[in-house]
């Protein structure tokens, strides 16, 4: 062995030197990861240990034009569950399954948030009941992953009252979410499906806070409060209406159960919609969190149609209720005088061509001026007016009066009303010689190609009772929007507006439906059905000579305008307080 | 008979920084969030470095030649109790398959292996210093090799790789503190190292042509030579069969070693989670107790294996300076207390035991960066651990002696 000093010595020198080596390129590793690459290593451990829970934020609030409240938020509990891969989310589920009842629906639906954003808690149940949330409170260890917070849900106090124009929310579909518009959205989120809701879904929506849990290594959160400070959820502000829910729930009243139509009521000044309603309606608060499955059958098959909304979607010929836009393009052209007669009287009928078009009354109104034309809703008359106008011109001025158009409400549903876009129309579809001038005697009694939505008739009266400012319904206060669509002496003005009087006075097509005490004017309207009763019309507006509120209504099969003409009145005397309605007196 | 109780101050304050410091690391480990039975752990770690203080104190009563006369019946002792755990071992922690633990019923005693370390070197320092001439081949090995290898091979039929290393490292470095030259250390360590290049065809045959041009320089017997290179082979092309008989566990060791990312959830995770548990302390750390990695679970065995991940999630850089600073100058200190040793027996122990603890440091504490393969390696004064700080402070008594018997020691001017 060889031990002498200077060996020892050396060996002992080389290993101090490996020690020292050893240690520094140690040290060394250490920098490098603890103090270079710290803020990786730290995000790491934070994202370990922290697990963010998106906390919903609560919709705004709706109210009507006096502050009432027309869709607000309730407290539900929402059940969603974190999981590191579908295996494990289902292997959950499977376990969950019993006590939350699950149907492989709801599997199905879990799964499929699941995959569209791993990272977020899934939604298993939206609105859990109260059993549900507390069996699964005692369990609440066994199933370290589960979270169940409590989220506002939409509700609505007035519930069918309110559906045809608040429309109802759900959770964001698949498809919804391919959408650029709802970039933002994470599946299990609520949105607005329909109506106000829809329409306004960006303002409604509020933003979504996040609270941090921190958990362990098996997902247990360890901590009450949060180690990050929360971001709130901020609730979205409210929206106010211009509805008036009193007027609302007044005409929801009218069409009790038995009757079945849309109804509109606005101020023909401003476009404010004071009420709109479609009958039969549904209950919004059912829709809220997913729709079961047998209430929405039971609305599919209801013969009544209650998911097609009749006061915006729904589209009739607008009947005699159209005259008014026949007067108001006749005498914008200056194709009759105020005073003028046509020049055949009416026996009862018109011959033209080979054709003979009758008028609603068999026996006749005789000769008639247009004041008297319009009172009566003689047909022989806007016939003739059609035919001086002349089709061309008569589509034209059809176009100005936004009879092609949307009303432009804001609400997301409305279908577009239908007329001719030109005499082209006619050579498409019928061919250049299938069809004949008669189409123009069609259209001059709102008969032929015309479609009308409720609101839209809305609108042409507004318009008239506005003279000539097309107002654009609205529902929300928003800045007022008007169109100038006409323009009528104040001289012919009169004398429609005296035609409209004298429909609701003695001896008028609505003369049972009048008030004492208010001038109303306005229009009965029959449209004709070739699958069943015809629907019966009723536009009209009041104070007829300071228009403060429009009424529109369209009875389904109501068989003529005079039962509209009722509800409008009942409307309109309910809004401007003026009453009692004149005894109902019999309904020739 | 009067002797002094501290002969050497410096080894002392190094030793005892470090049982306090890792006192306080195996406390703040059992700090959890969800409390959990290493709690209280820390309790029973300081009554056993009471016990190995007590050990270190009797020991540093006694005498080298005392201890030298004890070193056979020791050594026979331990090999005795290794043997044993293969028949009535149990396992414990990660490795609950093995055997490495001594255990009457369910009861835990003491891991062998640990005082093993000890008495291994003490046997291999006698072998080495009762040889007049330095070991000039590799049939003159054959004595230190036997002393190594029996331990060794019941530890690795335990089966437990750690150790196993641990005693190859102290063999290599007691040879070289002998005296042996490199190149026949290397000649020694060849077939290990065709062992690991094996995996690769290139890389074995580049080796290869070295260690031939390595026999030719040295000129080995013939006959060693041969059987060096026959050797060589076999372990080449023997190790992917070898490979195929390691305990799946271990396998997964070795592979989750080359790459951690490959198993993130398994055993790749206590190597993924140490590292941002480390990363996330920083200059300073989190604070002491307060490392959010160990407080939630995410850190993986962070009273015993990962006890140095707590250090560097709790104490930061800094704190990782300290701790490895202290160690440093605990070898230093052992590596001067083995120069000055009165006798090559004297010196061949102190080296032995420095290389045995500084083996276990560079294995620990590189496997919690993932430098090193999980091996399940305790860090010395850190882990939690009786037969290990028993060892340890055992360790300590002796040099302590050896120290004092040293040249230009107090005790050595005194005679």
């Amino acid at each position: 062995m060889s031990f002498h000093p200077n060996d020892v010595a050396r060996r002992a020198r080389m290993s101090s030197m490996a020690l020292a080596i050893g240690f520094v390129l140690l040290v060394g590793a250490f920098f490098k990861t603890q103090v270079i690459q710290h803020k990786q290593y730290v995000m790491q451990s934070e994202e370990n240990r922290l697990r963010p829970i998106p906390l919903p934020a609560p919709r705004g609030i709706i109210y009507d034009r006096h502050g009432e409240v027309i869709a607000e938020n309730l407290p539900a509990y929402s059940v969603s569950i974190t999981a590191p891969s579908v295996d494990s989310l289902r292997s959950a589920l499977a376990q969950l399954g019993p006590t939350l009842q699950l149907g492989q629906n709801d599997i199905n639906n879990a799964i499929r948030r699941y995959r569209r954003a791993p990272t977020r808690p899934t939604v298993i149940l939206p609105d859990a009941t109260i059993d549900i949330v507390s069996v699964l409170e005692e369990h609440r260890l066994d199933f370290p992953r589960l979270i169940i917070q409590s989220v506002p849900k939409r509700y609505y106090p007035d519930g069918p009252v309110v559906a045809s124009f608040v429309g109802y929310t759900g959770e964001i579909t698949e498809s919804d979410l391919n959408d650029p518009k709802y970039a933002s959205y994470k599946p299990g989120q609520q949105i607005g499906k329909a109506g106000l809701e829809k329409q306004y879904e960006p303002i409604l929506h509020g933003k979504e806070g996040v609270r941090f849990d921190e958990v362990d290594a098996r997902g247990r959160p360890v901590r009450g409060e949060g180690p990050r400070p929360d971001l709130s959820p901020e609730g979205a502000p409210p929206l106010y209406t211009n509805i008036d829910l009193d007027l609302q729930k007044f005409t929801v009243g009218l069409f009790a159960d038995s009757l079945q139509g849309g109804a509109v009521a606005i101020d023909p000044n401003t476009g404010e919609v004071l009420a709109l309603y479609s009958a039969p309606s549904w209950d919004p608060n059912k829709f809220t969190g997913g729709i079961p499955v047998e209430y929405y059958k039971q609305l599919l098959d209801d013969k009544r149609r209650p998911l097609v909304n009749k006061a915006i979607q729904g589209t009739y010929p607008p009947g005699s209720t159209f005259k008014l836009a026949t007067s108001i393009i006749g005498l914008e052209e200056g194709v009759v005088g105020v005073n003028d007669h046509m020049p055949v009287p009416c026996t009862g009928g018109y011959q033209f061509g080979n054709r003979y078009f009758r008028c609603w009354e068999k026996k006749g109104h005789g000769s008639l001026s247009l004041q008297g034309a319009i009172t009566h809703s003689c047909d022989v008359y806007f016939y003739q007016l059609g035919l001086k106008i002349g089709l061309s011109r008569f589509i034209a001025g059809g176009i100005k009066l936004t009879m092609r158009d949307k009303s432009g409400i804001d609400l997301p549903e409305e279908t577009q009303a239908r007329w001719p876009y030109a005499i082209d129309y006619y050579n498409k579809k019928y061919g250049a010689r299938g069809w004949s001038n008669a189409e123009t005697l069609n259209l001059a009694i709102g008969q032929g190609a015309n479609s009308q939505t409720v609101i839209n008739m809305a609108k042409l009266y507004s318009a008239f009772a506005a003279k000539g400012m097309a107002p654009r319904p609205e529902i929300a206060h928003l800045v007022p929007q008007r169109k100038q669509v006409f323009t009528l002496t104040s001289l012919q003005d009169s004398v429609v507006l005296e035609g409209l009087k004298a429909v609701l006075e003695a001896g008028g097509t609505a003369g049972a439906s009048a008030i004492q005490g208010l001038t109303l004017a306005g229009k009965t309207g029959t449209a004709q059905n070739t699958g069943g009763d015809d629907h019966g019309w009723f536009v009209g507006f009041a104070p007829a000579d300071k228009p403060k509120i429009v009424v529109a209504v369209l009875l389904e099969f109501g068989l003529h305008g005079s039962r509209a003409a009722h509800i409008a009145s009942a409307i309109i005397g309910h809004f401007l307080k003026v009453g009692p309605i004149k005894a109902v007196m019999d309904e020739g | 008979m009067s002797r002094p109780i501290v002969s050497d101050f410096r080894l002392l304050a190094a030793a005892g920084i470090l049982s306090l410091f890792g006192v306080a690391m195996v406390y703040s480990a059992g700090q959890t969030d969800t409390p959990t039975a290493v709690a209280t752990l820390y309790k029973s770690q300081i009554l056993w470095l009471l016990i190995g203080m007590g050990f270190a104190y009797a020991i540093g009563h006694s005498s080298v030649r005392f201890i030298e006369w004890m070193t056979t019946p020791l050594y026979a002792l331990s090999i005795f109790l290794l043997g044993l755990t293969l028949v009535i071992g149990k396992g414990a922690g990660t490795a609950a398959s093995t055997k490495s633990w001594l255990a009457i019923g369910s009861h835990r005693i003491g891991q062998p292996s640990e005082i093993a370390k000890v008495t291994v070197v003490l046997m291999l320092a006698k072998v080495l210093s009762n040889q007049r001439e330095t070991p000039k081949s590799l049939l003159d090995l054959w004595k230190p090799a036997l002393v190594v290898g029996i331990p060794w091979a019941i530890i690795m039929l335990q089966p437990d790789l750690g150790t196993g290393i641990v005693f190859i490292g102290i063999f290599f470095a007691m040879l070289y503190w002998a005296g042996v030259s490199w190149p026949l250390l290397i000649l020694l360590a060849s077939p290990a190292i065709s062992l690991v290049l094996s995996f690769s065809v290139g890389l074995w045959g580049a080796w290869f042509f070295v260690l031939l041009a390595l026999v030719l320089w040295y000129r080995p017997y013939l006959i060693e030579g041969i059987v060096l290179m026959v050797l060589n082979v076999a372990t080449g092309v023997v190790a992917p069969m070898m490979w195929e008989k390691l305990a799946p566990y271990q396998q997964n060791r070795l592979k989750v070693f080359i790459d951690p990312s490959s198993d993130p959830r398994a055993s790749g995770y206590h190597v993924i989670q140490s590292k941002v548990a480390i990363g996330s302390g920083g200059w300073f750390g989190k604070g002491f107790t307060l490392g959010t990695q160990k407080r939630l679970a995410f850190l993986p065995e962070q009273h015993t294996d990962f006890i140095f991940s707590v250090v560097g999630e709790e104490l930061g850089f800094l704190g990782v300076t300290i701790a490895l600073a202290l160690f440093l100058w605990l070898f230093l200190r052992i590596t001067k207390i083995a120069e000055r040793a009165n006798d090559s027996y004297s010196s061949l122990v102190a080296f032995g035991l420095m290389s045995g603890w500084f083996v276990h440091v560079l294995v620990n504490v590189g496997m919690t960066l993932n430098l090193m393969p999980i091996t399940g390696i305790p860090l010395p004064f850190f882990s939690y651990g009786g037969s290990f700080m028993l060892a340890s402070w055992l360790a300590v008594g002796i040099l302590m002696r050896i120290s004092g018997e040293g040249r230009g020691s107090a005790l050595s001017l005194r005679r």
